[in-house]
């Protein structure tokens, strides 16, 4: 640790800070600020020079001078301390604890942005995780090692639906427990508290590392907070073997940290000023989920943003989109129907679903029952929609017994109680019992063995 | 030879003194690689495949003295290799995990013997012209590894090996060249990924690249060495697509670029190919395939490098006489890469931050499609078929507009069809293809003569039953007369029997050419079958009903591509039953009468 302190900030603003004639600096150094209240602040920097230096400075730059700035470089990139004692604990953005207790003091210290894993040393997710939510299981199914995002929106349950997985995600038939690494970027101090009191109640507290950046805390550490959070997820499931649940909320809160700095450096902006770089960063972040091919433990990521205005097209959940597995979509209008949880099923996807299930993992026909289930409710969306406009009684018989189906299939299938856990054999056999609503000619996507097994049609619906 | 003065994200400017545009360079005590992009006055600026952490101003800078190249020779097939050609695989010796910064690597096993076979020609005392062949190895299996001679190369051969087991580094063959001077051949060669390899001549294919997929192959054909783009927002099926082209596609060897996109979809094909059996040797897929996967969280530089790459080692098989196919997922990546560099550098945005020279980049790297008569005199070609993820899923963004000018066929993904899980996502209306009239003699001769009318057919009612449904939209499906919702029937057969394909279906996943065409010529059947009756007055209602649907929309995945006997049974059913119709309802008219 260098122990030269340099007083020469030629030009502040922002959260940007640049020195003159300090040479030869490492880009990517931790610096350490003090100010002329004696206070620490954070740093590091992002672009190097022989002429200037530009430091980011996680704090800001509040109330900071030319005169009275004194900085030093760590010569050494942001790192993070791990050990075992790391469960239980509540850190910030970078790494420093929250919960009045000691800092880690570990011989193990990891840069927090990780290297590339090479794709060569992954092992293929395959490994089916039962949420008991039948939205998820049987739809959109969830792998270990995978990382699926919650589209949601402002006053949509998303902590409530992320709560009850982190419950109730399991393997069936394996009794071991996720350990939860909780990464909250700019949320309010209720939803975080919302989160420890679940953690608390459902007993799990003591497998849970938490990182929090409230709303109120300094916006630009949330640049380091995921990354931070991920180097404790990759210690504890490739070092100590466990499987680990990443939960990360709200990732909107880090691209709008993320453009802000982009912004103050001048970069050019592509969509709706969010830079270039926004799709590599996020990649970044996201790729981190994983499994190793020569480890046991796993990483799987549920990051929770929210959709401004609702748009999915907005760049924040579409450069998302493009990176993660899949996507649990929410949709308002469920929510307005009092449809718990209300997952949009169609824009919803795991793309990791179909190595993960059938009948080495689930059963025989759930992909086939999947697939239907799908194309039976957008056709029944379709007739819905039809019904509409032209007023139900104008409907031809298969057009009512879709509208059934469809009133069923939100009301029974998607909709469940916040503590209910649906076994995945339960969720399959609810969803015969709704595609029993629909005559068996217009059952296309399973097989004749399926209809006969399960499909029970009495010719009326 | 130089320092480093500034360092700007994957961009490092650096004082130098003689070095040379395009060069490449070692920076630093990491020994990052990069390649200089500009040069001014006593600065160059340098872009760096791999991530510039921890680099400081005034670290030294080595200049290589050669742009970035690839090594092109015998050992490519079945490895996968960085956006640099690294092999991932002599990485994750090395460096385990996760990817060191620095590792030099070549990207063909020195230590490895081939057989060497020499060609009849080569006799001391023979003149040799680049690209010419010097002999072969057996790569694979099924492939026959050609030595070519360096494309620039030229002389009298001195001497030769005999046939022989030899390292690559080995010489096998002795030229004196046109200046006198001796040059040593060996079995590979460098070229630059810039500039495109030489051929003789450009020449006109008319072969169709099969798939097995029936939307690709029947509606919107695509030919060995076109250019096709497959747009698409996220989760449409763009990469599931690419996959079952590397999977079926009738080529002699694929290459798969996965350029700024999933890890686990690379860990996915490394992991099923080698399973899986080529339709058409019988053999292992792998022993074709090889890939560059560069994905999101490796550098972004060497992602706008992976490109140039893969597509200059399809050239060099290409150069060999085979059809290669390279599939790129996605080239929107590599124009981020290049948007990104191009921010960095200060240079002019024109549209959504991209430079100006965007389209130009697109349309040169799409010229390397191509099917050519070689230097030896063989032909061969070069598909290219690249993804395209336009942000928003709006296909008027500037990657998305510009390729669609350049590509001959374009293979759009729909949104409302993949949320109704309707496989392949390829949207009928959107989509199109400048290759229908050529690939129509092959399907004429190859599968069937009323192909090309069977498949105009086929569009045109899938065309007229979306007007339909917009009316039914407006004023509900009594507006329609019989045969306009017997149209309706009939889209919803096509559309559920003969484009949707599920890749994850053992059977259905390819299907040959002959089940296409019999496929669809089925439904056709049915569907002619229907209006003939409703001619002759019989209400809709009955044929609705008739009890084949399922029937007909599970055939698919009934039916395996090497048997298709199912399916003329099927024909004199449907025939019978119209037949029967015909019958029953003519008796009726005439009792009424
Ligand atoms: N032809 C297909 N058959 C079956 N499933 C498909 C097909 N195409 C796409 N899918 C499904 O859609 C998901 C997303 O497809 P993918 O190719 O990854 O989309 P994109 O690359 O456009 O984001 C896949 O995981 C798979 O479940
Ligand atoms: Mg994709």
């Amino acid at each position: 640790m260098s122990e030269l302190e340099f007083r020469r900030v030629s030009s502040i603003h922002g959260a940007l800070m640049f020195l003159k004639a300090v040479d030869g600096i490492a880009l990517g150094d931790r610096v350490v600020i003090r100010d002329r209240d004696n206070n620490r602040r954070n740093g590091q920097v992002i672009r190097s020079s022989k002429e200037v230096v530009m430091v980011q400075v996680f704090e800001g730059t509040d109330n900071l001078d030319l005169e009275n700035t004194w900085v030093r470089f760590l010569d050494e990139p942001f790192e993070l301390s791990l050990s075992p004692g790391m469960l239980g604990r509540n850190f910030n953005g970078i790494g420093e604890p929250r919960d009045d207790r000691p800092p880690l003091i570990s011989n193990l210290r990891r840069n927090v942005n990780g290297s590339p894993v090479n794709p060569a040393a992954r092992a293929y997710p395959r490994e089916f995780i039962q949420t008991g939510i039948s939205a998820i299981d049987g739809l959109n199914s969830l792998v270990r090692g995978q990382k699926l995002p919650v589209f949601s929106g402002s006053g949509l349950p998303h902590n409530r639906l992320a709560a009850q997985i982190v419950r109730q995600a399991r393997l069936p038939g394996d009794a071991s427990n996720f350990v939860i690494v909780f990464a909250a970027m700019g949320v309010s101090y209720s939803d975080a508290r919302f989160f420890e009191q679940e953690f608390e109640s459902s007993g799990v507290l003591r497998n849970v590392v938490m990182f929090m950046n409230l709303a109120n805390d300094p916006p630009m550490e949330r640049l380091l907070l995921p990354r931070t959070a991920l180097t404790a997820a990759e210690y504890l499931a490739y070092e100590l073997d466990h499987h680990v649940l990443v939960v990360i909320t709200d990732m909107t809160n880090y691209a709008e940290a993320l453009r802000e700095i982009a912004t103050e450096k001048g970069d050019v902006p592509s969509r709706k000023g969010y830079p270039g770089y926004l799709y590599s960063d996020l990649a970044e972040i996201y790729e981190r989920a994983g499994r190793l091919r020569d480890r046991h433990g796993s990483i799987t990521m549920i990051p929770i943003l929210s959709m401004p205005s609702d748009d999915i097209t907005h760049p924040i959940p579409d450069l998302t989109g493009y990176i993660t597995e899949g996507q649990i979509v929410l949709s308002r209008e469920l929510n307005n129907k009092s449809v718990y949880p209300p997952i949009n099923v169609p824009p919803s996807l795991s793309r990791l679903m179909k190595d993960g299930i059938g009948k080495d993992f689930t059963r025989e026909d759930h992909p086939r029952v999947a697939s239907q289930l799908y194309a039976s409710y957008t056709r029944a969306l379709e007739s819905r929609n039809l019904a509409s406009i032209i007023g139900a009684e104008e409907l031809s018989e298969r057009d009512h017994h879709y509208l059934e189906f469809a009133e069923r299939f939100e009301a029974d299938f998607v909709r469940q109680g916040e503590h209910e856990e649906r076994n995945i054999i339960e969720t399959l056999n609810l969803a015969w019992e709704l595609l029993s609503l629909l005559p068996p000619n217009t059952l296309s996507r399973v097989s004749e063995e399926d209809l006969h097994k399960y499909h029970s049609w009495d010719g009326s619906g | 030879m130089g320092e480093v003065l500034e360092i700007n994200g994957p961009i490092v400017t650096i004082r130098q003194s003689g070095i040379r545009n395009g060069d490449q360079v070692k920076i630093g005590r990491l020994g990052l690689v990069g390649e200089v992009i500009h040069i001014r006055e006593k600065d160059a600026l340098v872009q760096v495949y791999e991530s510039t952490e921890s680099l400081r101003p005034g670290e030294q800078v080595v200049g290589l003295d050669y742009p970035l190249s690839v090594e092109l020779g015998p050992g490519l097939l079945g490895q996968i290799f960085d956006g640099i050609q690294r092999p991932l695989n002599k990485i994750m010796a090395l460096s385990g995990e996760h990817i060191a910064r620095g590792l030099e690597v070549s990207a063909l096993d020195r230590d490895r013997s081939w057989h060497f076979v020499a060609d009849n020609n080569l006799v001391v005392g023979s003149e040799l012209r680049g690209g010419q062949i010097l002999g072969t190895v057996e790569e694979t299996e099924t492939i026959q590894h050609r030595i070519l001679v360096p494309p620039d190369s030229h002389g009298i051969v001195i001497e030769h090996a005999p046939e022989g087991d030899y390292k690559i580094n080995e010489t096998i063959v002795r030229i004196r060249t046109d200046s006198g001077s001796v040059e040593d051949l060996k079995m590979y060669h460098r070229w630059p990924v810039r500039m495109p390899r030489p051929y003789q001549s450009r020449a006109n294919s008319n072969v169709p690249l099969i798939t097995g997929q029936r939307i690709l192959d029947t509606f919107f054909p695509f030919l060995k060495g076109g250019k096709a783009a497959v747009p698409g927002p996220f989760g449409a099926g763009k990469t599931m697509l690419q996959q079952q082209i590397a999977r079926w596609a009738n080529a002699d060897i694929v290459l798969y670029v996965g350029c700024g996109e999933r890890g686990n979809e690379i860990v996915d094909i490394l992991q099923s190919f080698p399973e899986l059996k080529d339709p058409y040797s019988g053999r292992s897929l792998m022993e074709r395939t090889f890939l560059v996967a560069n994905t999101s969280n490796m550098p972004v530089v060497a992602r706008e490098a992976s490109i140039y790459v893969g597509v200059t080692m399809a050239e060099y098989y290409r150069d060999q006489g085979y059809d290669v196919v390279m599939v790129a997922d996605s080239t929107s990546r590599w124009a981020e890469a290049l948007r990104e560099v191009a921010g960095r550098l200060g240079q002019m945005p024109v549209e959504e931050g991209y430079p100006a020279y965007l389209a130009s980049r697109l349309a040169a790297f799409y010229e390397r499609a191509g099917s050519v008569n070689t230097l030896a005199g063989n032909s061969g070609s070069v598909s290219l078929i690249g993804a395209v993820s336009p942000p928003g899923g709006d296909f008027s963004e500037p990657v998305t507009s510009h390729t669609k000018e350049i590509i001959r066929t374009f293979w759009a993904l729909s949104k409302p069809l993949a949320d109704a899980r309707h496989y392949p996502a390829i949207s009928w209306l959107e989509s199109f293809t400048a290759y229908a009239d050529r690939a129509a003699e092959w399907w004429s001769e190859q599968v069937g003569k009323q192909w090309y009318v069977r498949r105009q057919q086929a569009l045109s009612l899938l065309a007229e039953a979306d007007e339909l449904e917009r009316i039914v939209n407006l004023v509900g499906p009594e507006a329609l007369s019989s045969n306009q919702r017997w149209v309706l029937e009939s889209a919803g057969l096509i559309k559920e029997a003969v484009l949707q394909q599920s890749a994850l279906d053992p059977i259905d996943s390819y299907c040959s050419p002959q089940k296409q065409f019999q496929l669809l010529d089925l439904m056709l059947q049915f569907h002619d079958g229907g209006v003939e009756l409703i001619k002759l007055g019989m209400p809709v209602e009955p044929l609705i009903e008739l009890p084949f649907g399922g029937e007909l929309r599970r055939l698919k995945s009934m039916v395996p591509s090497d048997d298709l006997k199912e399916l003329a049974r099927y024909s004199e059913k449907i025939r019978e039953a119209f037949d029967g119709l015909r019958v029953e309802y003519s008796n009726g008219q005439e009792t009424k009468s």
